[in-house]
């Protein structure tokens, strides 16, 4: 199976949607740590969860360059076509 | 712009927990110490339950003369790097005693147990190896991660079975997997599984790396930490630890059997860029460590203490972790709550630890408490009832 990073990001928006203290508007150009106010621990903890809905690990070092919601997915989907 | 704008938003946080007269709790001072568990703060004496001195070796009466003769001998400091013109025979000495006391071939001794963090893990793992990392790593273990240049991998807290998922995706990939995992955790006080992460360690292929900084002087039959206590000291490549809880001095180490901990003398940057322990820490550290080898009654006294103050707090009504270890900590649910909470134990004689997210697990504050082997009963039982008065007041207790 092979997911687009259309399909990766509305999966991060659903996962973050599940926690009522992210803002309802968010969209795949939402910044993470601006926009949703997640500071450096909630935004490791909240990969796990993708990480582990998409069977995917995302080292540390990846995380310095995401910025948005869609760099997120951008990067989760050049892992798994790395595999 | 000032070079501090950036941290503006610090500024404001630390407003917010000194408005209406709070104190900064970063900034407490121990004017000095009147035993290992009373201090004078604000010209009081207070009783001492925020140290990591377990067992009260920080005011050892043979490690204090030891320093002192040895001041007398060799001076007040080394002046230079381990691989310079900073290793006197001391140095090697307690390299020696501290590899005999874990029955290990080798040992490395560093300045701080940060460096020993700091400068072991950037030097095992390579840029082609992998990190994997428990979710609730000290900041040492984090920051040696990134001076690695590693690809660093998180795994859900004491979770073998999540460890077990992530190497598995790494099934195939080059490099070497390095695991590293503490024997206890220092914000909740929790052990680590360690039987459960050898065994996925034997089965994956990984390297073990254990930070017992925590849990040496506290756990095991001899002291040599959760790894003794769960009988798997075999399967941990490598151990790190400190000196500055349970033997009450300064310092680091990393103990192995492996032959090549030699070669990362000469490529783990926090070991030689930085000046060596200087001797009369050194002399101390050694007498520190027979009185833990000659007097285990230490560690028995340790965890009573530690489960009269685990079973008092949750007694009054408070939240605390599962586990009675010598860090227990109370779970609160609003940093202004824990900011309130921990300035009225000071005022009322008793100086803990005032834990805030995100350096705590779960987001919650904490008040961490520790215990020592000195504490007597009579001390312990005040601390619970000050802590009682305080839910009281504050309406905390669930």
């Amino acid at each position: 199976m092979s997911e687009t990073v259309a399909d990766v990001s509305a999966l991060i928006i659903q996962t973050l949607l599940a926690n009522p203290k992210v803002p309802r508007d968010i969209s795949g150009s939402s910044k993470i740590v601006e926009d949703l106010a997640f500071d450096s621990l909630a935004v490791m903890n909240f990969v796990m969860e993708i990480e582990d809905s998409l069977d995917v690990s995302v080292p540390l070092d990846r995380l310095a360059d995401i910025r948005t919601i869609d760099d997120l997915a951008n990067c989760i989907v050049s892992l798994k076509q790395g595999d | 712009m000032s070079i501090f704008t950036k941290y503006e938003p610090l500024a404001r946080s630390l407003a917010a927990v000194t408005n209406g007269g709070g104190r900064n709790p970063f900034s407490v001072v121990i004017d000095h110490p009147v035993s290992s568990t009373v201090g004078v703060i604000e010209g009081r004496e207070t009783l001492l339950f925020g140290t990591n001195n377990y067992l009260g070796l920080s005011q050892s009466e043979a490690a204090i003369d030891a320093a002192i003769g040895t001041l007398r001998t060799h001076g007040v400091g080394t002046t230079g790097s381990r691989i310079a013109n900073g290793t006197q025979g001391l140095h090697r000495q307690l390299e020696e005693r501290i590899a005999a006391f874990f029955r290990r071939r080798h040992c490395m001794v560093f300045s701080t147990g940060y460096q020993a963090n700091l400068g072991m893990i950037s030097a095992l793992a390579g840029k082609d190896d992998y990190l994997l990392l428990d979710a609730d790593s000290h900041a040492s273990i984090y920051d040696g991660s990134r001076l690695s240049q590693a690809q660093v991998i998180r795994f859900r807290h004491n979770d073998p079975e999540d460890l077990h998922k992530r190497l598995r995706r790494l099934d195939g990939t080059p490099g070497a997997k390095l695991i590293v995992v503490e024997g206890i955790y220092s914000m909740m006080g929790d052990v680590v599984p360690m039987a459960e992460f050898a065994a996925v360690k034997r089965e994956t292929g990984a390297w073990l790396l254990a930070d017992e900084a925590h849990s040496v002087g506290v756990m095991g039959e001899h002291g040599r930490g959760v790894a003794e206590a769960c009988g798997v000291e075999d399967d941990v490549d490598f151990v790190v630890g400190t000196f500055s809880k349970s033997l009450g001095t300064v310092g680091g180490y990393c103990v192995s059997d492996q032959d090549g901990l030699d070669l990362i003398r000469l490529c783990s940057r926090p070991y030689m860029f930085t000046a060596s322990l200087p001797p009369d820490v050194i002399a101390a550290t050694m007498a520190a460590l027979s009185e833990l080898e000659q007097r285990p009654e230490l560690r028995h006294r340790l965890m009573d203490n530690a489960r009269r103050l685990h079973a008092g707090l949750n007694a009054i009504g408070l939240r605390t972790g599962p586990q009675a270890s010598p860090v227990v900590s109370v779970v609160l649910d609003e940093v202004a709550q824990a900011v309130q909470f921990w300035n009225r134990l000071l005022d009322l004689g008793v100086y803990v630890n005032l834990s805030l997210p995100p350096a705590t697990p779960d987001q919650h504050p904490l008040l961490r408490t520790s215990v020592m082997a000195t504490h007597d009963a009579a001390q312990i039982d005040q601390a619970i009832e000050i802590f009682a008065t305080v839910a009281r007041e504050m309406g905390a207790s669930h």
